[in-house]
């Protein structure tokens, strides 16, 4: 049941009537190596249910033991945020009733979040945007249901399900912006922005591989609309489990023009969780609730208080690395280039590649050219991320070291990344097998000078006389007759050499 | 077999069984079997256990009889059978908490409690019936009907850990394992003449005890003296890592406390609320009695205001079936235990519902509907939060009393053993028998209830209640042993030999 988007106004109609408000909720799996509440581990993969012991089965009579690790990197998230950290938290129950979830209640945080109060800027649009952080609260992960029949995938309709709880414990951070305004027509890329940004952060903290594909990092976009002009906030949509970085932006984009659809109708925006449809860009309805859900949260009395203290805080804050903002800034610096092409290398992906390539000897600005330029264009033609592509940053490091040394020249090494990227093998065996290596025999240079020298006598008397401008045609003709493979500086060199003696 | 125990080793006390096991007077396996034998004979009438495991008794009794054949050292409770509540997990041994909608369900995992008793070479007998969910104070409650007082089968054995101080009068066992959640151990010693004890909040691991209310519910020991509660006590007592409220602190030294038995230079509290209107006049001369006797055993004793503790039955009757609502939202026949509708027409939430209907008492019921209710957005501050602050209220209450006294002092609960099917129709009625015992599950402290005689009215054992401060769980044992060995010398024979036999 997803809406036609024939019927809705354009993304820029929508836009020009009403002023978006985003809230974004991710939640984070943790890359710890056993669970939030037991000692099961976390591997991803598993057969199903071998992971679970009575704790995270919840079965009559078990307990919960808070992992420290997780609190740890809960209040490392929380720092590298810029949040305040809590001298005293609770954890929450919130009751509800589902199957996956093995105590029919999921053991979270409340109105006691472990962190609060933070910002995260993030880059856009060719500016900083401060998105004010509300909260990140620890948390469990539910089992995972498979429903098996019916037409929709989901539990309503299924012939059965399966539900494995492997997943079920595994520590979760839910980390909550509050409301979004002012990104107007920039917003769907804002929230894009601000997920990737996230991402990189919680890598860079080395909490957590963040891998959205695996369910290690899942969004949930809230949006309203209000009219342009209007402070009052509209009626929101939640749309759940936005799985990665483009279906971030495409759901804001599909729910802003959604609502400005309902709005212009003169119709109410209900209230309601969604689901995105990865094929068309769409979402719909998820379960009608025919009353707000009611949680029911208490202290979880099972556990005790978290009291970080603050020296422990303190020595948290001194083990935070480089965050990605102040890497970037570095990085952009170092290599001297400008806000522009830094966003280019941003959003190309390309950062680490450069950074990587640049530590194995390769000059920035070398590295860059190959990443941003070749390589870039192969990705795009091939529509697949930069760091997909069949060649390493070695392999770029090791083409950017045979031109330095001579060994290539600029065509000769454009296809050997050629060839590499054909699975040719290494720089190396592509030179061997294409026979590409730079002429590099002054005697056998010398011939085809002479050559020249001879064909074009005209142009060697002039460059004699002390004008150099007909050298050109002279290399030329050298390195037609070497068909490229001659340095076209050791060429010029050996030339004038001849013409002056 | 020894002659020791007149031929009767049903009769002895845990500590003179394991003395004498220890001694190769008798075995563990002849122990064993006598308590079987007495099982088979009177459970039918009594109805104290829901599931026998004869065969892993006779085994663990066996390897205690092999231990001690190599000459290993043996516990001081080695070889003792011991019945133990079914609200605690046995690795392989039903487990229903007295509820339908666990029928069947054999745990995979021993409880901490289990363990330890393992650990100690305590023989378990088998799994003793109690109210559904640890709710109710006659063990009426039970899906699997009533258990019956053996001082008068017409009458209740108290609640919800009926059946552990049913086993122990009626001589099954022993020793028992109950769990205190409102007074679930000490209303049912109270009403059978026993001896049971409610340890501080944390004192002993509630790993693999099924929760009814997470910060009120305590296991604990129950025995027929107070030397043999001290010795169980201390076995089963400690830090345990897999409970987060677990107290990580010594246990307070219960067994010495228990043979110093003394309580000379104590300052003792009668707690003025807990007496006149409402209570049975042969509990209050029996009390007042007792209380007369600490005085002459050199006790100091002052009366003691605590006025929030008029509260604490309402602040109980919040706080208990709010946590109970959410800890008993996991029996959704989805994962073990009970399945009612799974007709392949019927959705998950169907099923849920029809199974929960179908496997929950009307007492489950009303208090997960009481605790919904409670926890509901709009309804918490008033009465989940206002619950909270009658809390600490008591416990200011607490803490102002033990500033001045060692213990406290009061009847256990109002009434002796009243009728079966008395109050089952009176919800109110029934909570009052925890009525005294309440305040010391909210503050979190220590309480035992020992018997100080037989109500002239009625012949039925009245018991006297003693609270401690929290890890002061040692001055229980100084004081119930005191009065138990005053009044044994007063009356020429333990209050327990006086039970009819069946």
């Amino acid at each position: 049941m997803t809406t036609s988007t024939m019927s809705l106004p354009t993304y820029d109609e929508a836009l020009a009537s009403y002023d978006p408000v985003m809230g974004l909720e991710v939640h984070v799996e943790l890359g710890t190596a056993t669970k939030m509440f037991c000692g099961c581990p976390t591997g991803f993969g598993a057969e199903p249910n071998t992971q679970t012991c009575p704790t995270c089965l919840g079965l009559p009579g078990s307990l919960p033991v808070v992992n420290a690790v997780a609190i740890e990197s809960a209040i490392r998230i929380g720092l590298a945020l810029n949040c305040d950290i809590a001298e005293w938290c609770r954890f929450a129950r919130k009751n509800y009733f589902y199957p996956d979830m093995p105590k029919n209640f999921q053991t979270s945080q409340y109105d006691e979040p472990i962190a609060f109060n933070g910002y995260l800027d993030v880059e856009a649009a060719g500016r900083t945007w401060r998105i004010e952080i509300e909260r990140a609260h620890m948390e469990e992960d539910t089992g995972k249901s498979t429903h098996v029949g019916g037409a929709t995938g989901r539990i309503h309709g299924a012939d059965y399900s399966l539900v494995d709880y492997n997943r079920a414990g595994i520590p979760l951070i839910e980390i909550v912006t509050k409301p979004i305004t002012g990104a107007g027509e920039h917003a769907p890329e804002v929230a894009k922005a601000y997920v990737a940004e996230l991402r990189e952060l919680i890598r860079a903290l080395g909490v957590s591989e963040a891998r959205m594909e695996l369910g290690q990092m899942r969004c949930d976009a809230n949006l309203s609309l209000r009219p342009l002009g209007t402070e009052k906030f509209g009626t929101r949509s939640e749309t759940k489990n936005v799985n990665s970085l483009r279906s971030v932006e495409r759901a804001v984009t599909f729910e802003i023009r959604r609502h400005a659809a309902v709005l212009n109708a003169g119709d109410k925006v209900v209230q309601e969780t969604r689901h995105f449809h990865e094929n068309d860009g769409t979402t719909s309805p998820g379960r009608v609730k025919e009353e707000a859900e009611d949680y029911r949260y208490f202290p979880e009395p099972d556990l005790v208080p978290v009291a970080p203290s603050r020296e422990w805080v303190q020595e948290l804050r001194g083990t935070l690395p480089e965050l990605p903002g102040a890497r970037r800034k570095r990085l952009q610096a170092d290599w001297g280039v400008s806000d522009h092409d830094m966003q280019s290398i941003l959003n190309a992906g390309a950062v680490d590649l450069i950074v990587e390539t640049v530590s194995l000897g390769a000059a920035a600005d070398q590295a860059r050219k190959w990443w941003m330029g070749e390589l870039a264009r192969r990705a795009n033609e091939d529509d697949v991320d930069l760091g997909a592509l069949p060649i390493t940053p070695a392999q770029v490091a090791e083409v950017v070291a045979l031109t330095a040394a001579g060994k290539l020249n600029d065509k000769l090494a454009r296809q050997v990344i050629e060839g590499v990227l054909a699975g040719e093998g290494s720089p190396e065996e592509v030179v061997a097998k294409r026979g590409l290596a730079v002429v590099s025999d002054d005697g056998a240079l010398l011939a085809a000078i002479d050559e020249a020298i001879a064909a074009f006598p005209d142009a060697a008397e002039k460059v004699r006389g002390g004008n150099q401008g007909p050298a050109g045609q002279l290399i030329g003709a050298v390195m037609k007759a070497t068909r490229g493979q001659a340095d076209a500086a050791r060429v010029r060199e050996l030339l004038l050499e001849r013409l002056s003696g | 077999m020894s002659t020791a125990f007149d031929g009767d080793l049903t009769r002895g006390t845990a500590a003179a069984l394991a003395a004498a096991i220890k001694a190769g007077d008798v075995t563990a396996t002849e122990v064993a079997q006598a308590h079987l034998d007495r099982i088979a004979k009177v459970d039918e009438k009594v109805h104290a256990f829901l599931h026998i495991d004869a065969e892993g008794a006779l085994a663990q009794a066996a390897a205690v009889d092999a231990k001690r054949a190599r000459g290993e050292e043996l516990g001081p409770l080695a070889g003792v059978p011991l019945a133990l509540k079914d609200v605690f997990t046995m690795r392989g041994v039903p487990t229903t908490c007295g509820s339908k909608i666990l029928e069947g369900w054999r745990p995979p995992y021993d409880a901490t409690v289990t363990r330890k008793l393992r650990e100690a070479d305590l023989v378990i007998l088998g799994k003793t019936n109690m109210d559904e969910f640890a709710m109710g104070s006659s063990t009426e409650n039970s899906a699997y009907g009533p258990t019956r007082n053996p001082w008068d089968l017409t009458r209740i054995p108290g609640g919800s850990g009926g059946g552990s101080s049913a086993s122990l009068a009626a001589f099954e066992a022993p020793l028992a394992i109950g769990t205190d959640t409102g007074g679930s151990i000490r209303q049912p010693a109270s009403v059978t003449g026993t001896v049971g004890v409610k340890p501080t909040y944390g004192g002993v691991s509630r790993y693999g005890l099924v929760a009814f209310s997470s910060s009120l519910d305590q296991g604990g020991p129950c025995a027929r003296t107070v030397l043999d509660a001290a010795l169980l006590h201390a076995a089963i007592a400690g830090h345990d890592p897999l409970d987060s409220t677990s107290i990580d602190q010594p246990v307070p030294d219960v067994v010495a406390a228990a043979q110093r038995a003394d309580v000379l230079g104590m300052r003792i509290g009668v707690v003025k609320q807990f007496d006149g209107e409402g209570y049975q006049a042969g509990v209050l001369s029996r009390f007042h009695e007792a209380v007369d006797l600490l005085r002459e055993l050199g006790a100091t004793v002052v009366e003691v205001d605590c006025p929030s503790f008029d509260s604490a039955l309402s602040a109980y009757y919040l706080i208990a079936p709010s946590e109970c609502s959410s800890n008993l939202a996991r029996f959704d026949a989805m994962r073990y235990g009970l399945r009612v509708g799974d007709d392949g027409v019927n959705g998950v939430e169907e099923v849920m519902a029809l199974t929960r209907e179908a496997g929950f008492g009307p007492e489950v019921k009303r208090r997960i509907m009481l605790g919904t209710y409670a926890l509901s957005s709009g309804y918490y501050d008033a009465y989940y939060g206002s619950a909270q602050q009658v809390r600490t209220l008591i416990i200011r209450d607490f803490d102002r009393a033990f500033a001045d006294v060692d213990v406290l002092v009061s009847p256990t609960t109002p009434t002796t053993a009243f009728k079966i099917g008395e109050r089952v129709d009176d919800p109110m009625a029934m909570y009052l028998a925890d009525l005294c015992t309440i305040p010391t599950n909210l503050a979190g402290n220590a309480g035992m209830s020992i018997p100080v005689g037989l109500a002239p009215e009625d012949g039925l054992p009245v018991g006297l209640q003693i609270i401690a401060p929290a890890m002061a769980d040692d001055r229980l044992y100084r004081v119930g042993a005191a009065l138990e060995t005053a009044l044994n010398t007063k009356w020429g024979h333990p209050l327990i030999e006086e039970v009819p036999s069946l």
